[in-house]
């Protein structure tokens, strides 16, 4: 049994904007998946399907076997959502939005409240339990969306930018659990904006553009496939003169950043002796970006150019 | 999964709620009410007013009890209800497995509580300036209870269609208020002439008004046997039309 196929599923809005446009995904139980693409792919509202906040056109969708169309709360049971906008009750303390959200499932309030401490514990947030959500900072609330997703122990968690706006040590807070939970046999759906995110954690990937998946695959191989790559160099020199040398393309960014771009597998020490040749001192070298990025780019730009 | 742990989770987080903010929510009708009391007494100490061997005060409670019942019921399931769709938690209860019945029984049992609490406030302020003789004790209470449920339901559907805080601020205003002051609260129906009888009669809170004036005071005035069929029939197409409304996720769900 798949945690999550999806077959078909299309979308139309009311005002006639066709946000998804026939897709198909199938996701084992116990994979950590991304679902990347730019702003307005569809990944909200493949999302918003997921957990019957959006209305489907078309398609099928079954979550652990559920059909939403047939099963609906059954389907339900099994997702947890961490979505993109806090959107808990600003008066309600931390601990009580939590044993409420365990209600909703059917949980009795004494396991809800048990579990609500553990969750919040968990999540560094235990020490705030009877504050209210609006008294909480933002990366706190953000922790508290988790911690709520998952106090009925969802067999899916779906995860819309959980990280957008948190700083650097909470991201890797929220990742390490995240891997955790993942570890322990969760199945996990993640769409992010931050593709050092996703190549960290996801075993597998979709892209989404345009309401389509325009690719799919595992991470590694879907990282594989880039045959370059590009670095930054800080360099000095006295002359900004043309550069050319066989297997690198080389170009100025700038009077101290030099751009080169080589095949993947190709060794760089060419370019140093040839550089050196040229009077240019190099003092740092960097990824142009992460390869990830490179990959989404590039796949983003040949389906706009379609 | 049991329905009755989400209903009971969402009656007590909406009781929580009202008593949190029990200065808002229950003594403002209970001093309105006072102040009629005291105004009305001051009034008509001196006044022959007599219907059907009742002074003005006695023929004046049943509609006042009744007042911030249909108020306090509806303000309470729009008031929640909205503030939930306002701040985006109403998506806690969109995404869970809760029912549809689950979910409307939950914000109808809160505000019906709110309803009968202003009301037994307004009751035992009434009891320091009249007496009431409760002659009908069964037909008062069900009379009461289902007018707190027809005005929760009310707001719900009010809510669900509200997309600004005015929208559920002008229901109330001007419509349940007017409806109610001229549903017979503070006269007899058949003191109008012939013509606005006839118009008066097409408010539904005359008959709940009625009704309960009947099983407090057993004065006559719309027959009770239709005010109850009415109160019935009203019950059960708002309710049917608010759980078409959840169902298909009507102004909720994209």
């Amino acid at each position: 049994m798949l945690a999550l196929n999806i077959q078909d599923l299309t979308k139309v809005y009311a005002n006639g904007h066709e946000a998804l446009k026939g897709i198909s995904l199938s996701i084992k139980p116990g994979e950590f998946f991304g679902l990347l693409g730019p702003n307005g792919a569809g990944k909200t509202t493949t999302i918003g399907i997921l957990v019957s906040l959006v209305r489907k056109t078309s398609g099928m969708v079954d979550i652990f076997g559920h059909n939403i169309d047939k099963d609906l709360a059954a389907a339900k049971a099994c997702i947890g959502l961490v979505p993109q906008e806090f959107n808990f009750n600003s008066f309600e303390k931390a601990i009580d939005i939590l044993i409420n959200e365990a209600g909703y499932y059917g949980i009795p309030r004494a396991i809800a409240k048990e579990r609500g401490e553990y969750y919040l514990e968990k999540l560094g947030l235990y020490a705030k339990r009877f504050s209210t959500a609006r008294q909480l900072s933002g990366g706190m609330k953000r922790r508290l969306m988790i911690a709520r997703a998952l106090v009925h122990e969802p067999k899916l968690l779906v995860l819309d930018e959980p990280t957008a706006g948190v700083d650097v040590e909470l991201r890797r807070l929220i990742w390490s659990f995240l891997e955790e939970l993942n570890a322990n046999g969760r199945t996990i759906i993640l769409t992010t904006h931050y593709l050092e995110e996703a190549e960290k954690l996801c075993s597998r990937l979709a892209f989404i553009q345009h309401g389509k998946i325009i690719q799919e695959g595992k991470t590694s191989e879907l990282l594989a496939g880039l045959n370059e790559e590009a670095f930054v160099l800080d360099v000095a020199a006295s002359s900004k003169a043309e550069l050319h040398c066989p297997a690198y393309q080389i170009r100025w960014l700038n009077d101290e950043q030099l751009e080169v771009t080589v095949s993947r597998g190709t060794h760089l020490n060419k370019l140093f002796e040839y550089l050196t040749t040229q009077d240019i001192a190099v003092y740092s070298m960097r990824n142009r970006v992460n390869r990830l990025e490179e990959l989404f780019v590039r796949l983003t730009q040949t389906e706009d150019s379609k | 999964m049991s329905n009755f742990i989400p209903f009971l989770t969402l009656t007590r987080k909406e009781l929580v709620r009202i008593f949190r903010i029990w200065s808002q929510t229950l003594i403002p009708p209970a001093i309105n009410v006072a102040i009629y009391f005291i105004i009305f007494s001051h009034l008509f100490s001196q006044n022959t007013f007599n219907y059907q061997g009742f002074h003005y005060l006695q023929f004046l409670t049943p509609g006042l009890i009744l007042m911030p019942v249909i108020t306090g019921a509806y303000n309470n399931a729009a008031g929640s209800f909205f503030t939930l769709k306002f701040q985006n938690a109403i998506e806690e209860l969109l995404v869970s497995p809760i029912s549809e019945h689950s979910m409307i029984w939950g914000f109808v049992v809160g505000s019906v509580i709110r309803g009968l609490l202003t009301g037994l406030l307004v009751l035992i302020i009434s009891m320091l300036f009249v007496r009431l003789p409760l002659q009908h004790p069964f037909e008062a209470l069900f009379i009461i209870m289902d007018t707190a449920i027809i005005f929760a339901l009310c707001g719900l559907i009010n809510a669900i269609y509200a997309k600004k805080f005015d929208d559920i601020g002008i229901v109330p205003n001007f419509i349940l208020t007017p409806l109610t002051y001229l549903g017979g609260v503070f006269f007899a129906i058949t003191s109008l002439p012939s013509e606005w009888q006839w118009l008066a009669k097409c408010n539904p809170i005359y008959y709940l008004i009625s009704a309960f004036r009947y099983s407090v005071l057993d004065i006559s005035g719309a027959p009770i046997n239709v005010a109850i069929l009415f109160a019935i029939v009203l019950t059960i197409l708002l309710y049917a039309y608010t759980f078409y409304l959840l169902k298909t996720g009507k102004n909720l769900r994209q």
